[in-house]
């Protein structure tokens, strides 16, 4: 369970969050929703430890990310920023390979490898492998690193707009991984702005608007036609076809 | 695969060790080497020294072309040197000893570096334009301020520190050596000590962050290391600014690996077999004293701009 407790952030003068409080469930994919400029990215950077809230406070299962000791956040939970720019050539594996760093420091032992080889093959990475990271498209770049998060078998999984260069087939892939992820236990987070996506894949939504919570609550619940273009501040009609919540907002 | 290129990089540092240690000796060796021995050593320290620092502050700042010297820590410590003298006057100066003076020069470049360039660091996150036009400029300061210390200075007084201005290797400070050694050989050991936390933190400060390292701390410590060597290479040899460039651009190019334990080895390597091989040719071979700092800018300084000009710099 992630509790957001009245976190408040500001750069400069301008407040962007403000009295965010949100409960956010165990064993579920949870989806974070809202217009630009809501607030959504910051949220995710502050419950990363990128940066610290002026007030409040973010608990992960009881700790609180920004006093607990950072080695051992990095075992419980995980993070997958929009802009990763890597120095190093490094080859995917490598790569992927990084993501036992919290468990291992660096000492590669053998159970890591199986780690790596299964996140290599759920993110269909497997046959680059060996490939630089600069020899590699946009999309399979994104998959690199989400194999890297998978790789780091973190309870907690928070990804920033993961979606973002993914075709749409690798977008679906993405967010079938995340379902059976919490099939087994795991717990993902994701920033999304395509809300036919969320309706599908995430069972919990948190959507934000002008820095602070706007709904908080199960998917069925939220995804109303009035709450949505009410967080939108346009209108978006919810509609059922073949027992599926569809958004239509074009 | 890099452990076979190490290994015959190390045979080549040998090699040239050994021509520059007897190459035109005539008569008793035991009395040429009573020479060249110091001399071989301080060209080694100082090369292991901006290797290293060149490495680590590549490795935090997340590219490929800034170096410690790009950014002006050999000017800052030349400054520091000059600002001492100043407030100090020749006497006072002289008076303190050359040990006490450097210990005391070294801890305050270590703790302006990480006062202006931990700011700075913060301040530009990774945005390299930034980072090299600051570097520009600061470099491009402190020079400037030497300059104006150094004309208000007594000549006679300048004169004391005129081998801090100007690299050259026929004339290094050779009493600093042994000290020298003990500070480069313990920073180098703390590299060594952080070697795979190091080819983490390259990764970035999101990814570092998520992989729990303590970002910020660490490139503080990072920054310190590299002050302290830079500061320790000045000393001994005046500002060579491109050396640790070319030094670093051969060793990716050379040792194909992302890994710290391997690259740290390789760039040390590279750094001493170009100084010692380069130094023995052009005094033995030659005859071409003081020219070896000349002929490295050159050469860095083309590499720099070929660099810059392929835009593939990372």
């Amino acid at each position: 369970m992630i509790e957001i407790q009245n976190i408040r952030y500001a750069i400069g003068d301008s407040l962007i969050l403000d009295q965010v409080d949100a409960v956010i469930p165990k064993g579920e994919v949870t989806a974070i929703i809202g217009p630009n400029g809501a607030g959504k990215s910051t949220l995710l950077s502050l419950a990363s430890r990128l940066i610290k809230p002026d007030a409040g406070a973010i608990r992960v299962d009881g700790h609180d990310v920004h006093h607990a000791s950072t080695a051992e956040m990095a075992k419980l939970l995980s993070v997958l920023r929009q802009e990763n720019h890597i120095a190093s050539r490094l080859r995917v594996r490598d790569l992927v390979s990084f993501g036992r760093f919290p468990h291992n420091r660096g000492q590669t032992r053998p159970e890591d490898s199986e780690k790596i080889d299964e996140a290599l093959d759920m993110m269909e990475m497997r046959p680059f492998e060996n490939r630089y990271l600069d020899e590699l498209s946009g999309g399979q770049r994104q998959r690199a690193l989400v194999a890297m998060i998978l790789s780091q078998d973190t309870d907690y999984i928070l990804l920033d707009e993961p979606l973002n260069n993914l075709d749409l087939v690798h977008a679906r892939n993405l967010m079938v991984i995340l379902e059976k992820l919490k099939n087994v236990g795991k717990t993902p987070i994701l920033v999304i702005h395509d809300i036919n996506y969320a309706a599908k894949y995430a069972t919990h939504i948190l959507a934000l608007k002008n820095g602070t919570t706007f709904a908080n609550g199960p998917t069925l619940e939220i995804f109303q036609s009035e709450t949505l273009s009410n967080l939108f501040d346009s209108h978006i009609s919810i509609q059922t076809l073949d027992g599926q919540l569809i958004a239509l907002h074009h | 695969m890099p452990g076979r290129r190490l290994l015959i990089l190390f045979a080549l540092l040998a090699l040239s060790c050994v021509f520059y240690l007897t190459y035109g000796a005539r008569g008793d060796i035991g009395f040429a080497l009573q020479f060249r021995g110091p001399k071989l050593a301080a060209l080694m320290i100082t090369g292991a020294a901006i290797a290293v620092s060149t490495k680590l502050f590549q490795t935090v700042t997340g590219n490929r072309i800034l170096t410690p010297a790009i950014m002006g820590f050999d000017s800052l410590y030349v400054l520091i040197e000059i600002a001492l003298l100043f407030s100090l006057g020749g006497f006072g100066y002289a008076a303190l000893g050359e040990s006490t003076r450097f210990s005391f020069s070294l801890v305050l470049m270590i703790a302006a570096c990480i006062a202006l360039f931990g700011t700075l660091m913060r301040q530009t996150q990774r945005d390299l334009h930034r980072m090299i036009l600051v570097g520009i400029i600061f470099g491009i300061l402190f020079r400037s301020i030497s300059g104006l210390l150094v004309r208000m200075i007594d000549p006679n007084e300048y004169a004391v520190l005129q081998s801090n201005l100007f690299a050259n290797f026929n004339q290094m400070d050779l009493d600093l050596i042994g000290l020298s050694s003990l500070l480069i050989g313990v920073a180098i050991f703390a590299a060594w000590r952080m070697r795979n936390t190091l080819d983490t933190l390259e990764l970035g400060r999101e990814i570092s962050i998520n992989l729990g390292l303590d970002h910020d701390r660490l490139v503080l410590v990072v920054l310190g290391i590299v002050a302290l060597l830079a500061a320790v290479s000045t000393a001994l040899v005046g500002p060579i600014i491109f050396f640790g460039l070319i030094v670093t651009s051969l060793a990716h190019q050379i040792v194909p690996s992302f890994r710290h334990r391997d690259l740290l080895p390789g760039t040390i390597l590279i750094a001493c077999i170009v100084l010692v091989a380069g130094q023995s040719i052009l005094e033995r071979v030659f005859h071409l004293d003081t020219t070896l700092s000349v002929v490295i800018d050159l050469v860095g300084g083309l590499t720099f701009l070929v660099l810059i000009l392929r835009g593939n710099i990372r």
